[in-house]
């Protein structure tokens, strides 16, 4: 029998997360024995695969081009997990919200630069209006909350997934920590 | 040019960064670019936020290099209140600053650069990633995991947490260090120490097999940016900026950090989220300059620290000149700064007053404005902010470490391709090494952006017509 399919992918976020996955140290060798890493930052794949099992996805929508992914994402992933607090719920990147994005852009290309002030608009994907959660575009199996969700979190939700339970994280997990 | 192209959304879906190359008539290599497509915007989102958050706002730019962000936002802060730190402070800063150096530099070359060596640039690329390397070099990969867990311990011991500790704030930090976590530490250092003397021994041994890519790696004469200490040496917390040319002469020297911007300016081009840094004195895009491991290493007169010092020696006499031009030798200056911050931790910790508890200054805002530099695994880092009268943030400017390099970056891959790119076809081996000239910078984009490392590339061959003749993705 084929292993199950684990895939990972950054959204509007730090990267964090993503780092928190690395943090289950030695551990990592023993996930990698029990899943396939069918995409994720950290391997040369070219597209999003039409079926996945578990997909965590770190950070939240803010930009076409996110839209699109997380859209693909859904509709190939069983299990989708919100993974981090800018996926659950925006956090920081969210904070641009009440600005608007023209005054964001504004004072990063316009205010804060000295040569060729403007915005830049070619090859580059457009800002949303606002940044969003992840469950306000589509649905979300597991909200896993955490500013990262520590390496333990992590360890403890793939594993009681693999073995085909669902994992308890309401005790473990706090919005922040 | 690029930006008269459209590219197909789809083709982009899981494309991070993107890369262009132009052709000029005749078939030959014209022009590339790097284009960085996510933008984040905490120049604007911070502002009304009391100027004491800053640092643990800040630090959520990049999940790889917190603790960077963390301690210019502090200084920032430091700066705002017009303190001076207490000296214990200080020097936990500095643990914190350096144990970071250790797990990035780590997290670069063992998970994301070492698949490039130990499986090869030409290597089948479904296997070319850390999961093939557990599985062909385990030991190796073991390494690299321990030494990265190290540098991540540390930082969970001292700050309460390995991503986005709080521990460092605006006057010192919130907590002192217990004899416990000291002895932890120490009680670690050995093996640490003894990987990372042992895989330096081993990436020495094999350079001699990437002679093409260190003459093509973005190997050309620019500038060098790096702080310095008062000795002239090895600098990542403190200190003043030093700029040296291709042939080491020191132009820029002394350089305070309220000061940045007489040297620094910004320019923006419209096919990319990515700022360019370039130095003022030559103007843009004259003023190309590098920063991190390898600028640091070119800037400073020694390591001040016993093993570092005897390989940086080896190092400054790599190439004919007395500083180190490739690119490729980012990898190289990574490792030698992993065993400078072991050796420099653990001389901190051995300092009498580390366990002293008085850590924090306390003010109330003295200056309307702040700057605070340091040095972040990838380079140099600024964090300018201002205040109102309510200590609230009016407006910041934020230089991060890729930035600076990335007039570099582009013009590294120009390099590479006119060095591999001969006709009108692309092959796999020739996207990889614009890949990895990418990663020998390390660019941190999750800083203005996202994607570390093994990134989703697309790559399109145009004529001088502008006509795509060829795409690759992966």
């Amino acid at each position: 029998m084929s292993k199950p399919t684990l895939a990972t992918i950054w959204l509007e976020g730090c990267s964090g997360c993503h780092m928190s996955i690395l943090d289950m140290d030695e551990r990592l060798i023993d996930l990698a024995e029990r899943v396939d890493v069918v995409f994720s930052p950290y391997i040369d794949i070219k597209d999003f695969p039409d079926e996945v099992d578990i997909t965590l996805v770190e950070g939240a929508i803010a930009t076409e081009e996110d839209l699109r992914k997380i859209r693909k994402i859904r509709e190939s992933t069983t299990t989708l997990i919100a993974f981090g607090d800018c996926a659950v719920m925006g956090n920081v990147p969210s904070m641009r919200n009440p600005f608007g994005k023209e005054s964001v852009l504004e004072r990063s290309y316009r205010e804060n630069a000295v040569d060729n002030q403007e915005i830049p608009k070619d090859s580059v994907p457009e800002l949303l209006d606002r940044v969003r959660p992840v469950h306000e575009i589509v649905d979300v199996d597991l909200h896993m909350q955490g500013c990262p969700p520590s390496a333990d979190t992590i360890h403890y939700a793939l594993t009681e997934l693999l073995e085909g339970r669902q994992p308890q994280l309401t005790e473990i997990t706090r919005f922040g920590k | 040019m690029p930006e008269t192209i459209t590219i197909d959304p789809v083709t982009r879906i899981e494309g991070h960064a993107k890369i262009t190359i132009h052709l000029d008539k005749y078939g030959y290599v014209d022009d590339a670019q790097f284009h960085v497509t996510q933008f984040r915007g905490f120049e604007k989102l911070v502002e009304g936020r009391p100027y004491q958050e800053l640092p643990s706002i800040m630090a959520r730019i990049c999940g790889i290099c917190p603790v960077s962000h963390l301690i210019a936002g502090a200084k920032a802060g430091d700066g705002i209140m017009a303190v001076s730190i207490p000296d214990t402070a200080e020097k936990l800063r500095r643990v914190l600053n350096l144990a970071q150096l250790v797990q990035s530099h780590a997290l670069n070359f063992f998970h994301l650069s070492s698949p490039d060596f130990l499986i090869g640039m030409d290597g089948e690329p479904s296997e070319r990633n850390f999961f093939g390397v557990m599985q062909q070099e385990p030991d190796f990969a073991r390494d690299g995991i321990r030494l990265r867990q190290f540098g991540q311990q540390i930082i969970e011991w001292m700050g309460g947490k390995r991503i986005h500790s709080p521990w460092v704030v605006p006057g010192g930090v919130n907590a002192p260090l217990t004899e416990d976590v000291r002895d932890k530490i120490l009680e670690g250092m050995p093996e640490a120490l003894e990987i990372a003397q042992r895989q330096l021994v081993w990436f020495k041994q094999t350079l001699s097999e990437y002679r093409d890519e260190i003459r093509s790696f973005a190997n050309f004469p620019t500038k060098f940016l790096g702080l310095v200490n008062r000795q002239g040496q090895l600098e990542h917390y403190d200190g003043t900026l030093r700029m040296v040319n291709s042939s080491g002469k020191v132009v820029e020297d002394g350089i305070e950090a309220p000061n940045y911007g007489t040297y620094i300016g910004e320019a923006v081009e419209p096919w990319t989220y990515l700022k360019f840094p370039y130095y003022k004195g030559e103007g843009y895009p004259d003023g190309i300059y590098r920063v991190g491991p390898l600028a640091r290493l070119n800037v400073v007169d020694g390591c001040g620290t016993p093993l570092a010092d005897q390989e940086w020696t080896e190092f400054r006499e790599l190439e004919r000149g007395p500083v180190v031009l490739s690119s490729f030798h980012y990898h190289y200056a990574r490792l030698i700064e992993i065993l400078y911050g072991l050796e420099k931790i653990e001389r901190l910790l051995q300092d009498d007053d580390i366990l002293d508890t008085h850590i924090r200054a306390e003010a109330a805002p003295n200056n309307r404005e702040g700057v605070g530099i340091s040095e972040a695994p990838r380079g140099t880092l600024i964090h300018h902010y201002r205040i109102d009268k309510q200590g609230l943030i009016e407006w910041v400017n934020l230089i991060i470490a890729t930035g600076h390099n990335n007039l570099a970056m582009n013009r590294g891959i120009q390099q590479v391709a006119k060095q591999y790119v001969k006709s009108d076809s692309l092959e796999e081996s020739m996207l990889n090494r614009v890949e990895a000239v990418i990663r020998a910078f390390d660019p941190c984009l999750s800083c203005s952006t996202h994607a570390a490392g093994k990134m989703p590339l697309h790559l399109q061959l145009m004529d001088s017509e502008h006509q795509v003749l060829d795409e690759l993705r992966r």
